[in-house]
């Protein structure tokens, strides 16, 4: 069949990272294109300039043979280009219809919007009462509105980006179902997703991404969930590199059936988590971002009594209550996702950025007052030690670079003698030098006796510094998987959530 | 082809100008406001020396500018551990006037004491009536996140109408003619003034004290770190360890303290008995002399000698140029606005394409 979108060499460069390196291929009208790949693999950055919402730097792309270029959604949109975003933009006091006719490029009048949506809620059967406000919709019902919103656009082809993560089991079969008469309709669907089965329960094409290239275009019905995972890690073998082996037997942190209740659609609830990290072990929770790291971060660091069941157990002692003052004060290091504006003050000073953590210290206190001589010469020996660039510990944090920063943070955690240093997004965003760097100074750590959880959507970066590594996929956390005679057919299929 | 308006923010935001800014606010202040003299069909250069120099060209005129920076300057320092904390609190008039009614109601309990220890009792009570009123908006704010803009706002009603009923009610002077004012504080109760024939009072010290201590407290102790630290970022205060809801109650005290010590001074200074205005706006004027102060002491105190002359040539721009005195709201009002703007600006960068 003829493709209705063709992809030519498509560049996009972002600083530091090529997000898009000539991706060419083909989507075939009336079908079902699924693009497959781990965080940071390119997808949104493709289907973004295919909306018109990035502008590549080199390349072109084709609809229906023309040559086209893309330079607004509502350029796309005119070519019959519509996409349904992850996160959805409605007003929450207004109601379906008034949400309904904002979206609207050409004018139309209330009533005849309201006829035109209720043709196409009935046709595909959307439960959407057009009257009710936002505010009083499900998770699943929201997603309807932003659907039913595109289709009144009559569009040809239709983006979705990772359209089931919000959804529960029963939504994404009335979603596929939705799909699959949409497209029967003559629509072209391009489905974004890391979750392998449903790439192969609704697909007919998947395109395999991986730092910004395409790895291999498939026809699905001839790939099962196990070669789908394989191909998307596979190469990844190569890249394990042996650290010691663990020598202690002594068990510094266990969770066991850690779970979350939130009410709040935006989070994921954990379930049943259970692990055992002994003295000295590096343990790597891998995943795609929006599994429920952030609660499971959020839990361990205890800074908003986010609630849970289940008990957290340090060094025999429940910590379950404790602040995250209490837990900091029994030697537990944190290194959180966000640097500027959560483990430092970027409008602060190095030194100050010292106390910010360690105030909990008392050697950097004289009664009431801070003890500048004492943070400054801290500070002082962590730009020694871990190569912080920086004239002076007086420069305010915001000023440095951020993998300066991320060496600093990491080095003042490490310089105060920590039995656990949890870490989350440790070389998220920063230059491959410090990068080296901190996974260095991370194994070394541990060769003292120091345990370490790391939670990163980076498996090249678990692979090669953890000693065991388990998935976190919805909320559930998969065995433990020990890094040196890793089966990557097996962590490919957990990272599509697809356990034992 | 349509406009739009981009807002950027500035990776190099710039700590000079940052503090700069002020001295351009008031550039502009004077620029823009000779434009409203010109309105008015006065030459802009007489009507600045009759509304910035001649109030303070004698002895009495400079007495009085310390008269009335005092109160600002007190109230201002205060507020400023709450907004340093991004604390909104909007109600340090009402405040001032539960620090007036406390310390105000020793003086009038003990209405023929001459002991010394009258007045040190009704400073004392000044700031625990300040403080006292501070702790509701703050026990709404931790216990039930409602927003205190709001809370504070409304209760300086409350308490302007608690000073009404007391004034027209109980403590009605018996020989006041009927007239809605308390009797005169004894002399004990009384602030002493600096100087013979003068209103500067003892008050001028406090202010310079409270400067003081809260230099040391912003710069040399933890307390002062948290502050600093919650004020930047909420998540890097949760991360340190601080409890934020402590934080919030300690600095309504200490402003709601503040504020009401300056209402005690008003009434047991210059004023020496309780009426229904007590204060021309202090505690809500304080609030542009924190910000116009950049929240720092030694700025503040600049910047309340600064506002409080606008009290003064408003005041004198009335008697002799024969315009409203509220000239002088218009001047305060236009400080705050060209400071918001320039902070705005040195923020963000801001294009039209």
């Amino acid at each position: 069949m003829q493709p209705i979108v063709e992809f030519q060499n498509i560049c996009k460069e972002y600083p530091g990272v090529v997000a898009n390196n000539n991706v060419s291929f083909k989507i075939i009208r009336q079908s079902i294109h699924a693009i497959l790949g781990e965080n940071g693999a390119g997808k949104s950055t493709l289907v973004k300039i295919l909306y018109g919402h990035v502008k590549p730097d080199k390349g072109q792309i084709i609809i229906n043979s023309d040559l086209v270029t893309i330079n607004s959604p509502t350029m796309a949109q005119t070519l019959g280009i519509n996409m349904v975003f992850q996160h959805f933009s409605l007003f929450e006091s207004l109601t379906v219809a008034e949400n309904l006719i904002l979206g609207m490029s050409e004018k139309i009048s209330l009533s005849k919007l309201k006829s035109n949506s209720e043709t196409i809620c009935n046709k595909y059967g959307f439960n959407l009462n057009l009257n009710s406000p936002i505010s009083s919709l499900s998770v699943g019902q929201r997603q309807s509105v932003e659907i039913v919103r595109s289709l009144l656009n009559n569009p040809k082809i239709l983006i979705m980006d990772e359209p089931t993560s919000v959804l529960t089991p029963d939504e994404i079969n009335k979603l596929f179902k939705i799909i699959k008469k949409l497209v029967a309709d003559g629509l072209t669907v391009i489905f974004i997703s890391h979750k392998l089965d449903e790439i192969i329960n609704l697909s007919d094409h998947v395109t395999i991404m991986r730092n910004g290239e395409v790895i291999s275009n498939l026809t699905t019905k001839n790939e099962d969930p196990e070669s789908l995972g394989y191909k998307m890690l596979g190469y990844k073998v190569t890249k394990t590199k042996q650290i010691n082996n663990v020598n202690y037997s002594e068990n510094v942190l266990s969770l066991s059936n850690l779970s979350s209740f939130s009410q709040d659609p935006f989070t994921t609830n954990l379930n049943k988590i259970n692990f055992n990290l002994k003295k000295g072990q590096i343990f790597g929770i891998a995943g795609v971002a929006g599994n429920g790291q952030k609660e499971l971060m959020e839990i361990l660091l205890n800074e908003n009594d986010f609630e849970f069941n289940g008990d957290i157990i340090f060094k025999n002692i429940n910590i379950n209550k404790l602040s995250t003052f209490q837990r900091k004060s029994l030697s537990i290091s944190y290194v959180t996702e966000q640097r500027l504006g959560h483990s430092a003050v970027p409008e602060m000073s190095l030194s100050e950025n010292i106390l910010l953590s360690m105030n909990h210290k008392t050697e950097f206190k004289k009664g009431d007052f801070i003890n500048f001589d004492r943070i400054n010469s801290y500070a002082n020996d962590v730009i020694k030690n871990f190569n912080v660039d920086t004239p002076s510990f007086n420069v305010k944090a915001g000023k440095l670079s951020g993998g300066n920063l991320q060496k600093f943070i990491i080095g003042r955690e490490i310089m105060s003698d920590p039995e656990l240093l949890i870490l989350s997004q440790p070389t998220w965003g920063i230059d491959a030098g410090s990068e080296a760097f901190i996974k260095k100074s991370l194994i070394e750590l541990s060769h003292r006796g120091v345990s370490i959880i790391i939670i990163s959507h980076d498996l090249d970066e678990l692979l090669e510094v953890c000693h065991n590594i388990s998935v976190l996929y919805e909320g559930s956390l998969s065995k433990s998987l020990n890094v040196e005679n890793i089966d990557i057919t097996k962590l490919g299929k957990y990272m599509g959530g697809l356990f034992d | 082809m349509v406009y739009l308006i981009n807002i950027k923010l500035r990776e190099d935001y710039s700590n000079l100008i940052f503090y700069l800014s002020p001295l351009v606010a008031v550039f502009l202040t004077l620029f823009f406001g000779s434009f409203i003299f010109l309105l008015l069909d006065l030459s802009p250069i007489e009507s600045f020396k009759i509304f910035f120099i001649s109030p303070i060209s004698n002895s009495y005129g400079i007495s009085e500018l310390f008269v009335k920076a005092t109160p600002l300057a007190i109230i201002a320092l205060g507020l400023s551990y709450c907004f340093k904390n991004n604390i909104y609190n909007i109600g340090a008039e009402g405040q001032l006037t539960m620090g007036a009614i406390f310390g105000g109601g020793i003086g009038l309990l003990f209405n023929d004491s001459t002991s010394i220890f009258l007045l040190p009792l009704m400073i004392l009570f000044g700031a625990i009536g300040g403080a006292f009123w501070a702790t509701i908006p703050a026990l709404l704010k931790t216990k039930f996140n409602t927003n205190e803009i709001l809370t504070s706002l409304m209760l300086t009603y409350v308490a302007l109408f608690i000073l009404d009923y007391f004034v027209v009610g109980p403590w009605k002077d018996p020989a006041g003619y009927g007239l809605p004012k308390s009797m005169p504080f004894p002399d004990a109760g009384r602030l002493p003034v600096l100087f013979d024939g003068l209103r500067i009072h003892i008050g001028v010290y406090f202010a310079i004290i409270i400067c003081f201590i809260s230099y040391i407290v912003y710069n040399k102790t933890l307390f002062g770190f948290k502050l600093r630290v919650s004020g930047f970022s909420s998540k890097a205060s949760q991360y340190a360890g601080f409890k934020y809801k402590n934080l919030i109650f300690y600095t309504f005290l200490i402003s709601g303290a503040c504020a009401g010590l300056a209402g005690l001074f008003e009434v047991s200074g210059p004023i020496g008995l309780l009426y229904r205005d007590i204060s021309p706006n202090y505690g809500f004027t304080a609030i542009i002399v924190a910000f116009l102060g950049r929240l720092n002491p030694l700025g503040i105190i600049l910047s309340s000698l600064l506002i409080a002359l606008t009290y003064l040539g408003a005041e004198d721009a009335q008697l002799f140029l024969k315009i409203p005195s509220a000239v002088g709201f218009v001047f305060q009002g236009l400080v705050l606005f060209f400071l918001l703007g320039t902070d705005f600006l040195n923020k963000y960068k801001v294009s039209i394409s």
